[in-house]
């Protein structure tokens, strides 16, 4: 459903943050996308919706080259494609209401949004949602009045209420406490089976991705390192994806006492080993 | 055993050098008293000052607010009307300036000619741009209106459009995800994070209009302004003293307003 083929994006300060990407995402397929931070997880993601312009290669959703598309073309693609974020992106000072039907924001015209005169459809739909992801009490609450894992699931109404084909989340629980980025990533991955949506998902925490996702993508330096089941997560890939570090070990097991220990779990401290050392 | 310690420490000094520092002390000292003494006091002139402020003191003890009320009443009705014009109309101009003078909504041409003219707005001071328009409408209050409207727009655009490129761009990258328009972004993304503080900022321009349209009438713009000169001109310091209580009671009641708006929609 979505192919991205030698997908390279050079910033105009010369650093190729994407080298040459390829892999295709099924319908109803969810994939993680893993690897150090400046591996370039999100400029992919951003170069799908092309809030980040793409350097060359090419990109296909559904049959459509979304490279070749002109500004109210692209509007009306990234209808299809929903995001979600670390730090959520709610409209801080809207209601959780308002932050939904913003999902709406492509199909309704200027004035109908600025007076919030949503079609009773899109309402209805909103309501639905927010009922899904448990959140109807507080439909007109401020965004900036919910916890960290309620914004998060506003985040999701929100991207769910364009109806996507396609998910691109960046990040999910990078901003969310154990418990609730397991329940954040369990509900991510209901709905896209419900749904039957094909979704990106860029994750830091490798226990997590490979409690939730089946499928795993590692991105080094720009390039894709790894393409295959989460299964296959040897502590030789996650060299290659990450490099050199003590990937068997778990806390408490751990004999070197200048070592932080939470290794095993801590995705983010492995693309830093030098400041681990350092310690 | 603490171990003794070795070094001392004090606070880096703005200029390191000791003979450095002790020379620029004494160059300062010596031109402050230079210039001290070139200041030229006409002592004869200074006490009959004192004698005069102390009938103005007597004024504001004994303020007169009935013997011209009429034209109080009138400079005021004046000054008011002159001030909420004048900051609709400066409000209302400020916002398209505003959005062309942010970087990262407006072109680069664009920005360009919206902060030149900002600045062209800001870099004149009341005043002058006051007895221009009295040189070129003729004294009243139309020119003051001018004149607060200009003054409005150079204050209001200016922060209005600073306060847009500090925006969240999460928050907008998250709306042009969605596939929203260019306007829809502005609303949803931009204008709910800057709006609350342009409130805030409106409402404290109305009571710094208000207090400028008092200044500009002694250049001929109308309103209490002109009333107070006229006033003190004659001499009338009781009802100069009346004036300026007014003054101070309706800036007092502004500022309380602004205070409480500001709170509101915070």
């Amino acid at each position: 459903m979505l192919v991205i083929e030698g997908l390279t994006k050079r910033y105009k300060t010369g650093d190729a943050a994407l080298n040459g990407v390829s892999f295709r995402v099924d319908a109803g397929e969810i994939v993680g996308l893993i690897g150090p931070s400046g591996a370039g997880k999100s400029t992919l993601i951003r170069c799908v919706n092309r809030l980040v312009e793409p350097t060359s290669g090419k990109i296909e959703l559904a049959n459509t080259a979304i490279m070749a598309l002109k500004t109210g073309e692209l509007r009306r693609m990234r209808r299809r494609i929903g995001m979600i974020f670390q730090e959520f992106a709610l409209i801080e000072r809207l209601t959780v209401m308002e932050n939904v039907l913003a999902g709406r924001l492509g199909y309704t015209g200027f004035w109908a949004s600025w007076f919030r005169r949503f079609p009773p459809a899109d309402v209805a739909r909103a309501i639905g949602l927010l009922e899904r992801v448990g959140l109807i009490d507080h439909i007109d609450k401020r965004a900036d009045a919910l916890s960290g894992g309620q914004r998060q699931r506003v985040g999701i109404a929100r991207a769910l209420a364009q109806e996507p084909e396609l998910l691109l989340i960046d990040e999910p629980t990078a901003s969310l406490d154990p418990k609730t980025s397991r329940s954040i990533m369990r509900l991510l991955t209901q709905l896209c089976r419900e749904r039957n949506l094909a979704a990106i998902v860029n994750i830091h925490d490798v226990a997590l991705a490979q409690m939730f996702l089946p499928r795993i993508i590692g991105l080094n330096a720009g390039r894709v390192v790894y393409d295959g089941p989460s299964s296959g997560l040897t502590p030789e890939v996650l060299t290659t994806i990450y490099g050199a570090e003590e990937w068997t070990a778990r806390p408490g097991s751990d004999d070197d006492e200048d070592d932080d220990g939470g290794i095993a779990t801590g995705a983010r401290h492995t693309s830093l080993p030098l400041e681990v050392v350092a310690r | 055993m603490p171990s003794t310690p070795t070094r001392t420490w004090h606070p880096p000094r703005l200029i390191e050098p000791t003979w450095l520092r002790l020379f620029v002390a004494i160059a300062v000292l010596v031109y402050l008293a230079l210039a001290l003494s070139t200041i030229d006091v006409n002592w004869t002139r200074v006490s009959e000052g004192l004698v005069r402020a102390g009938r103005l003191f007597a004024g504001f003890l004994t303020p007169n607010f009935t013997a011209r009320w009429s034209d109080i009443q009138q400079g005021m009705i004046e000054s008011l009307t002159m001030t909420v014009t004048a900051t609709v109309a400066g409000v209302i101009l400020a916002v398209p300036f505003g959005l062309g003078a942010a970087r990262n909504i407006a072109p680069l041409w664009l920005y360009a000619i919206c902060r030149s003219v900002i600045a062209v707005a800001r870099s004149l001071q009341d005043i002058i741009v006051a007895i221009f328009f009295v040189a070129m409408f003729g004294f009243g209050p139309f020119a003051g209106f001018l004149t607060l409207t200009v003054s409005t727009i150079g204050f209001l655009s200016k922060l209005l459009a600073d306060d847009i490129e500090e925006i969240e761009p999460a928050q907008v990258e998250a709306i042009r995800a969605t596939g929203a328009g260019f306007w829809q972004v502005i609303d949803f993304a931009v204008a709910s994070q800057v709006v609350p503080r342009l409130v805030g900022l409106t409402a404290y321009k109305v009571d710094i209009n208000f207090r400028e349209s008092s200044v500009i009438g002694i250049v001929g713009a109308g309103g209490i302004g002109a009333t107070l000169n006229t006033a003190l001109d004659r001499y009338e310091f009781d009802n100069a003293a009346a004036i300026l209580l007014i003054i101070i009671a309706i800036v007092m009641v502004c500022e309380y307003a602004s205070g409480w708006i500001r709170k509101r929609f915070a």
